[in-house]
């Protein structure tokens, strides 16, 4: 089915299971610990590898002495880059996943030791003795910054009027530069994969966010037939990003299973992750801002800058500000610098996450400067068109001509509900008791403050199939092979199989994360919620058609309701289509260019409450709310629950993850879940998501937008916010620890 | 993690012979902290001697009115005991101001003591580190630093001591009771029982090999209001940026020893006559002798503003 006109009225608009907040379908699984994740999978005969990771993090392998290790008791095979035959590199890969004898990045698999069990594999990995000879790498952002450059992929400038005259000419001008750091994606279940070789057919159960991208790599980097692997991940411990590509388990579980002659189970050691998988890149970024006196921006540059492995790519940190507040001088700029540090790549709302990190505190900050309450600014600049777009060629002499002010031939956004959510968000959260002068609201040693932030998201959509099945017994099996990483796609798809074919939600099964189903969008981007569905509509239309068929239905006015099939007068039991048999539909959704006439977007307004210790400078959330206006919401629990995860994961980024780098030896020193600090129960005291009201026909059949990452945008600039105003102290770089605030907070 | 031997010791004296019997053997109580060293390859025992059945899980109270602490009672019940609530509350709010409840359920009072370094360092084996293999140098030295101690540090190592626990007992006046190989007992002054890192920062406590931690008593209770500030950047399960454990009296007069800045819990008698001149005063004697790195010289004034809430929350 190909979706380029916008949807009209259709069976999901029915919401009779759509859009109900619906309990996962999955979770007593869950619950009960019987659904199986990757590592859980047990193969007869199956042996374990256990990694070892590079020293160093640059340079080369001089000597690796394996004899020892092989002596030792229950060791089967030790695989390295010399003894693993020719690996190619896979097309979403930076570094090799085995390294050797160059060493590209810290931790870098170079070895991966198979033994009867575990601690044997283990103890053995701990006998390899490796001689390197170090290289002086390139660790400091800071001082590479310099020698970054305009990436050759995307758009990494954008330009419209004349920036830097409009910014000179601007009555109040705003100029400064933010830090964020790298990010780990910390997800609580490690990279893992279980691998089985039958001939050469490769069986690999693991846990990956994208099944399709995951088959095509490990087919290029083990140079076999794409067709001879097939990839399970029905269940996903968190991904966040950190699973979306290839990784060294997968690679390393079908390498050590080929060496071993027998099935191998592999999990990246906690202590790795860091260092050997992917991490969102640490950003510097300089914001200019100017406006008029009365607040409206004329002029808006941000440029950022990030480092990534030779051949990697940027963050793209600038994202959101091509799209967020109107002003007809605008300007923005990325460049990547090399960096012998691991892999940089996506993490949740790559781009914007640390974007508006920075860009949301620097409107903060001219706010204040313009004696404008941050709300009101941020309003009196929305625009209902993409103001990076402008209308016509600048016409230099006829300033009504000029972006974003007229002219029919705007880019509109479908929806946009920015204000909306600002409004709503500060009725409910009761913004009008903040007081505007910071540092004056005290709790016994507590100094309260609060603070805003926009969120913004642009909705992606992939196409996405799915295959739906009619059994004899009325049961509606879909399988799709889109992942669920938490996020509660078996529900959501399930409910759109339920409402499609009008049948209640336990008559549909839903088989998810298997490359030999058809190919689904994934999960990433925050477009697998609606891509998928939307892949899961579109079978599902065909079904219908064929159940018709196949009942002698014709008419136009065809439901399905009850378990029923009914036109008019004549109403016939869904399952008896499938009397003679089951029956089966496939189809994917193919997206057009319609998001290029009618730009997709979703938005949000974090409100954030802090306590700040006036004698120690430790930060508390004492309450978050977040309005999110994205698109039709297909579930309103697993959504909230997607939100004040991500709201999570935002607080974090503002107060306390930090991967720390030792700019000596090039690597992540905190690389454990005790030095890598995330937020835990007690630094989350209250969450509170609303949801606007909102279809979006543009989007997809479903109406749908994403919500996962919308929810983290912006959440570290409205805590940094929220301190700032508790303590009259202004941080620009994260994480906002204590040992930033301290120097500029009162004596006690 | 390398195969071991195992036994269940039968009584104290019991367990300290097998231990001097072995060079590589190691007591294991709740295993929170050695079992992870363990699969880190960081401690390797070729032998384990289990003592967790020998019956030093209880509390009782010694003839100085004070009370006498079973090596092995588990930090939740020691938390929660009624007489230490009442009369060593600083010890029941440094222990609940640790680690989880998971693991306070399976933590005991001696391997508390014994907890070992968090030094990212001490843990990344690829790494140099004179406490994971003496002479190799400190890589910590010149690299991420932030947690790491400010005070009593050598050129051989910066790590802290972790414990919260220790901070309590140090503030405290605890002494740790022990039984040698021998069979001789001996009472340790919790103020000797951890060492500074020197030239030796594998050696940490003054244990001999074989020795045995039996319980840990406590002086009669002090009265006072007993105040445990633990200072981090998340709010619950962090290891402590500084932490302030102290014992302030209605007149002002107090005292305190201070986590997160040292190899051992930090306690400087003197300074504590400062207290009536205010934190910085004390701070000043406290850190006589501080080496901070730049990244861990925020703990000073850190600990200084730590004291001064102890002060205003025991006024207050």
């Amino acid at each position: 089915m190909k979706f380029d006109t916008p949807a009209a009225t259709n069976p999901i608009d029915q919401l009779k299971v759509v859009g109900q907040p619906h309990d996962r379908i999955e979770g007593p699984l869950k619950t009960t610990g019987t659904a199986l994740y990757a590592y859980e999978h047990n193969l007869p005969n199956q042996a374990y590898g256990y990694v070892v990771g590079a020293g160093i993090a640059k340079g080369r392998i001089r000597s690796m002495e394996t004899a020892e290790a092989k002596r030792a008791p229950g060791v089967i095979a030790i695989v390295t880059a010399e003894n693993a035959g020719k690996l190619g590199i896979g097309e979403k890969n930076t570094a090799k996943l085995l390294g050797g004898p160059e060493i590209q990045h810290y931790h870098q698999a170079i070895a991966l030791v198979v033994a009867e069990s575990f601690e044997q594999a283990r103890a053995a990995a701990n006998l390899v003795r490796v001689e390197y000879q170090s290289e002086k790498g390139r660790f400091s952002l800071n001082e590479e910054k310099g020698q970054g450059k305009k990436p050759e992929d995307g758009e990494p400038d954008s330009a419209v009027g004349d920036f830097q005259a409009g910014f000179e000419r601007a009555a109040v001008k705003f100029d400064a530069i933010y830090h964020t750091p790298d990010h780990s994606h910390a997800m609580m279940e490690p990279h893992a994969s279980v691998a089985a070789w039958d001939g050469d057919k490769l069986m690999v159960w693991t846990s990956n966010q994208m099944i399709n991208w995951g088959a095509d790599d490990l087919a290029k980097t083990l140079n076999i037939n794409r067709d001879s692997i097939r990839l399970m991940s029905p269940f996903v411990g968190g991904g966040f990003g950190g699973k979306l590509f290839l990784r060294s388990d997968i690679v390393l579980a079908a390498l050590g299973a080929k060496a071993a002659h027998r099935p191998v189970k592999v999990a990246l050691q906690r202590p790795l992750i860091a260092n050997n998988t992917t991490h969102r890149p640490a950003t510097v970024q300089r914001i200019r801002i100017g406006a008029s006196q009365d607040g409206k921006i004329s002029a808006i540059g941000h440029e950022s800058w990030s480092g990534d492995l030779e051949g990697g790519q940027p963050e793209n940190a600038v994202q959101q500000t091509r799209f967020l507040y109107a002003g007809a001088d605008r300007m923005t700029q990325t460049r990547l610098a090399v960096l012998d540090l691991p892999e940089g790549n996506a993490m949740r709302a790559p781009g914007e996450a640390p974007g508006l990190m920075a860009l949301e505190i620097a409107m903060d900050e001219m706010a204040e400067r313009l004696e404008i309450d941050p709300i009101e600014f941020r309003i009196l600049n929305d625009t209902q068109v993409v103001p990076d777009k402008p209308s016509a060629p600048a016409d230099e002499t006829d300033p009504q001509a000029k972006a974003g002010e007229g002219g029919n031939k705007d880019l509109p956004f479908s929806q946009r509900q920015l204000t909306e959510c600002f409004r709503q968000g500060a009725e409910r959260f009761g913004w009008n008791k903040r007081n505007p002068q910071p540092a004056q609201v005290r709790d016994g040693r507590w100094l309260v403050g609060i603070g805003v932030a926009a969120a913004f998201r642009n909705n992606q959509t992939m196409d996405s199939g799915a295959r739906v099945r009619l059994a004899t017994d009325g049961v509606v099996t879909v399988e799709t092979d889109m992942t669920d990483i938490g996020t509660g796609s078996y529900t959501i798809i399930a409910q759109t199989a339920a409402e499609m074919m009008g049948v209640p939600l336990e008559m549909v099964e839903v088989r998810l994360g298997d490359s030999t189903y058809p190919v689904s969008s994934g999960s990433g981007g925050q477009w697998g919620g609606n891509s998928s569905t939307a892949g899961v509509y579109a079978a599902c239309v065909k079904l219908r058609e064929a159940v018709a068929q196949k009942l002698g239905f014709n008419a136009d006015d065809i439901e399905f309701a009850d378990s029923k099939v009914r036109a008019g007068n004549r109403s016939l039991p869904l399952k008896d289509a499938a009397k003679d048999g089951e029956i089966v539909a496939e189809d994917t959704l193919e997206f057009g260019d319609l998001d290029k006439k009618i730009h997709q977007s979703t938005f949000g307004a974090h409100f954030v409450e802090v306590g700040v210790d006036s004698f120690t400078g430790e930060t508390r959330i004492r309450r978050m709310m977040a309005v999110c206006a994205a698109g039709r919401i297909l579930n309103p629990k697993t959504a909230r629950s997607q939100v004040i995860g991500a709201l999570t994961m935002g607080a974090g980024a503002a107060l306390m993850e930090e991967l720390a780098i030792d700019e000596r030896h090039g690597f992540f020193a905190n690389h454990d879940l005790a030095g890598y600090e995330v937020p835990v129960h007690a630094d989350i005291p209250h969450q509170e998501v609303v949801f606007l009201d909102e279809t979006d026909p543009t989007s997809s059949p479903m109406k749908a937008k994403g919500v996962g990452e919308l929810g983290i945008c912006g959440v570290g600039a409205a805590v940094a916010n929220a301190i700032y105003n508790a303590t009259g102290v202004r941080v620009r770089e994260y994480p906002i620890t204590l040992d930033k605030l301290l120097p500029e907070m009162p004596d006690v | 993690m390398k195969s071991f031997s195992f036994e269940r010791a039968q009584s104290p004296a019991d367990a300290a012979a097998a231990a001097a019997r072995q060079p590589d053997a190691k007591f294991i109580a709740g295993g929170t902290n050695l079992l992870d060293l363990m699969k880190l390859e960081i401690e390797v025992p070729t032998h384990l001697i289990d003592v967790n059945g020998l019956a030093l899980d209880r509390i009782e109270d010694t003839e100085q009115g004070g009370i006498r602490i079973g090596a092995l009672m588990r930090n939740t019940d020691l938390a929660a005991h009624e007489r230490v609530r009442s009369d060593y509350g600083l010890l029941s709010r440094a222990l609940l101001a640790g680690a989880s409840g998971q693991l306070r359920n399976k933590a005991t009072t001696a391997g508390n003591l014994l907890q070992r370094t968090r030094c990212p360092y001490f843990y990344d084996t690829n790494m140099a580190c004179n406490k994971r293999q003496p002479g190799s140098g400190c890589s910590a030295i010149g690299g991420f630093t932030r947690q790491l101690a400010v005070v009593g540090v050598s050129d051989a190592c910066i790590a802290t001591n972790p414990s919260d626990m220790n901070v309590a007992l140090r503030a405290l006046d605890a002494t740790v009771e022990t039984v040698k190989p021998d069979g001789q007992t001996r009472a340790i002054p919790i103020a000797d029982f951890h060492k500074l890192p020197g030239d030796t920062p594998h050696i940490e406590t003054a244990l001999e090999q074989g020795e045995l931690i039996t319980a840990v008593t406590l002086p009669k209770p002090l009265g006072g209001k007993h105040i445990y500030r633990k200072v981090r950047d998340r709010a619950s399960y962090a290891f402590a940026l500084v932490s302030v454990g102290a014992v302030i009296q209605p007149d002002g007069t107090g005292r305190f020893a201070v986590g997160g800045v040292a190899h051992k819990p930090w306690r400087v008698e003197e300074a504590e006559s400062e207290l009536s001149r205010g934190a910085p005063a004390v701070s000043q004697r406290l850190f006589a002798d501080a080496k901070p790195t730049n990244e861990n010289r925020f703990k000073l004034a850190l600990t200084t503003r730590a004291l001064a809430s102890v002060v205003e929350e025991a006024r207050t």
